[in-house]
């Protein structure tokens, strides 16, 4: 799905050749500051490589206009900001921006369900601790309907317990619907468990990739 | 009664008197402000005295050419104090944007509050032209640096959330949403203010003016109305068109912020 050809991004990635392939469920880990995010940033047109093209689909990313791409390439932020408002709002803004149709409460109570956040609709959102307000962007990012999703430490502010609950429901859903994951994890033990490639990343480059096929469903 | 009473040279001197007060004051009280005080009273005086013999020859040999280069003098003079303002924080589209906007929209609602409002004939008579242009370029002016200091600010304060809005598919202009609402009233609100409190705070000074020349009271009015609603959609226009094209200054062409 994603093919990097000899991609820099300042000084900062250095990547000559990266495939991520569809319908599989890549990590990436790596020490803090190696460049997993800007990887990430990358993918979904936040950034440009200064140099070098990435292919989408076999397309020049650089040809695909962006907004188009990121409704397409949902990337779930490492810190991601929270809009004035309550839960609903917070919910359904995404939904706002790609100009798409607001489902009604009980499919939000649903992806609340799903995500574990047993809060009300209407709880302001300035309340919730750092773990909820995580768990309340990926809910906001599965009510779309994109064909990758890039999640940068869905579960870094989570307990061991809520962390195996959460991406043991994203990554089903991920292979329910046939999408592809690519997702930035500190967690050797959920890199092992649900990735089919684990990428490491040290310094902005590639130092090894594992395939992982024997994982258990 | 016709006419005005003419102030002589000593009694405009007189009332330099009040400028001594100041300085009086100023000077027990221990503030350190004497030389402001008279720099600037000197400077106002100056300044005025220029520009009254500047008007007074403009007035007797009326001329579209100086006119027109009049209004550009004001128009650039408008968008170099507002680049002064801002300095470094400005970047090339965005001083292209604040040019086109306050050109474009002062010029339309001069043109059209002189032409189809006042008419006045011939069309570039400058007693007309010179102090309506300087009301509609000068509020424009502040109407403009309110609303760039609150876009500037807005795309800084609030860079985490438009980063987030085009991270979840929005585009540029629905990233930038709140921050342009909030920048129109920002600069706006001052007109609206002013405009509500016309009259019985304060008598503005054209109308102030008019009268004392000798003008009917109802007149100045008249033409206080029709002023105050061309400031106010010259103010609005110009906004309009920085907003509308200043808050893309912000976003390359992938779609990503610029870095401050
Ligand atoms: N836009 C940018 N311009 C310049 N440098 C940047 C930019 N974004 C990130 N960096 C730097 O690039 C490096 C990689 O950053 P990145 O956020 O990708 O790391 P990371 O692997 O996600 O780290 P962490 O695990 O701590 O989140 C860091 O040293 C960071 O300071
Ligand atoms: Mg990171």
């Amino acid at each position: 799905m994603f093919e990097f050809i000899d991609v820099k991004f300042k000084d900062i990635i250095d990547l000559p050749a990266l495939c991520i392939e569809k319908g599989k469920i890549t990590t990436l880990v790596g020490t803090s500051g190696s460049g997993k995010t800007t990887i990430l940033k990358l993918m979904n047109k936040m950034l440009s490589p200064t140099q070098g093209v990435i292919l989408f689909n076999r397309t020049n990313l650089g040809l695909i206009n962006s907004v188009t791409h990121r409704r397409q390439v949902t990337m779930l932020s490492q810190n991601p900001a929270m809009f004035e408002g309550n839960i609903r709002d917070n919910l359904q803004v995404g939904l706002k921006f790609q100009e798409k149709d607001i489902p009604g409460d009980n499919v939000l109570k649903g992806i609340l369900e799903q995500v574990k956040l047993n809060k009300p609709l209407d709880s302001p959102v300035n309340n919730l601790s750092g773990g909820e307000k995580q768990r309340l962007a990926l809910g906001r990012i599965l009510l779309f309907n994109p064909e990758a999703y890039l999640l940068d430490e869905p579960s870094a502010a989570l307990d061991d317990q809520t962390e195996e609950a959460i991406i043991e429901m994203v990554t089903g859903h991920v292979k329910d619907n046939n999408k592809t994951l690519v997702m930035v994890t500190h967690s050797k033990a959920i890199a092992a468990k649900y990735a089919d490639t684990i990428i490491e990343i040290a310094g902005g480059r590639c130092s090894g990739r594992r395939g992982h096929d024997e994982r258990d469903h | 009664m016709n006419g005005i009473i003419d102030l002589t040279v000593w009694q405009v001197a007189l009332a330099y008197l009040f400028v001594l007060i100041v300085l009086f004051i100023v000077r027990i009280r221990n503030i350190n402000r004497e030389k402001e005080i008279i720099l600037s009273s000197v400077r106002m005086t100056l300044q005025l005295i220029l520009v009254g013999y500047i008007l007074v020859y403009i007035f007797r040999y009326p001329n579209p050419l100086v006119t027109v280069g009049i209004i550009l003098l004001m128009e650039a003079f408008a968008v170099y104090t507002i680049f002064k303002k801002f300095k470094a924080k400005l970047t090339r589209p965005f001083k292209n944007v604040i040019t086109l906007s306050m050109a474009a929209g002062t010029l339309a609602c001069l043109l059209y509050f002189l032409l189809a409002v006042v008419r006045v004939e011939p069309w570039y008579a400058p007693q007309y032209f010179i102090p309506i242009a300087g009301m509609i370029i000068g509020n424009s002016m502040t109407g403009i640096s309110l609303g760039v200091k609150s876009l500037l600010e807005g795309m800084t304060t609030q860079k985490a959330l438009v980063e987030e809005a085009l991270n979840l598919g929005a585009t540029p202009r629905a990233a930038s949403r709140n921050i342009i609402d909030s920048t129109f009233d920002a600069a706006i609100m001052p007109t609206i203010n002013s405009m509500i409190g016309m009259g019985i705070v304060f008598l503005p000074g054209m109308m102030t003016g008019q009268i004392l020349a000798g003008a009917a009271p109802t007149t100045a009015i008249a033409y206080q109305i029709a002023i105050m609603l061309g400031i106010l959609g010259a103010v609005a226009l110009t906004v309009i068109i920085m907003l509308q094209l200043g808050y893309r200054t912000f976003f390359n062409k992938e779609d990503q912020l610029n870095d401050l």
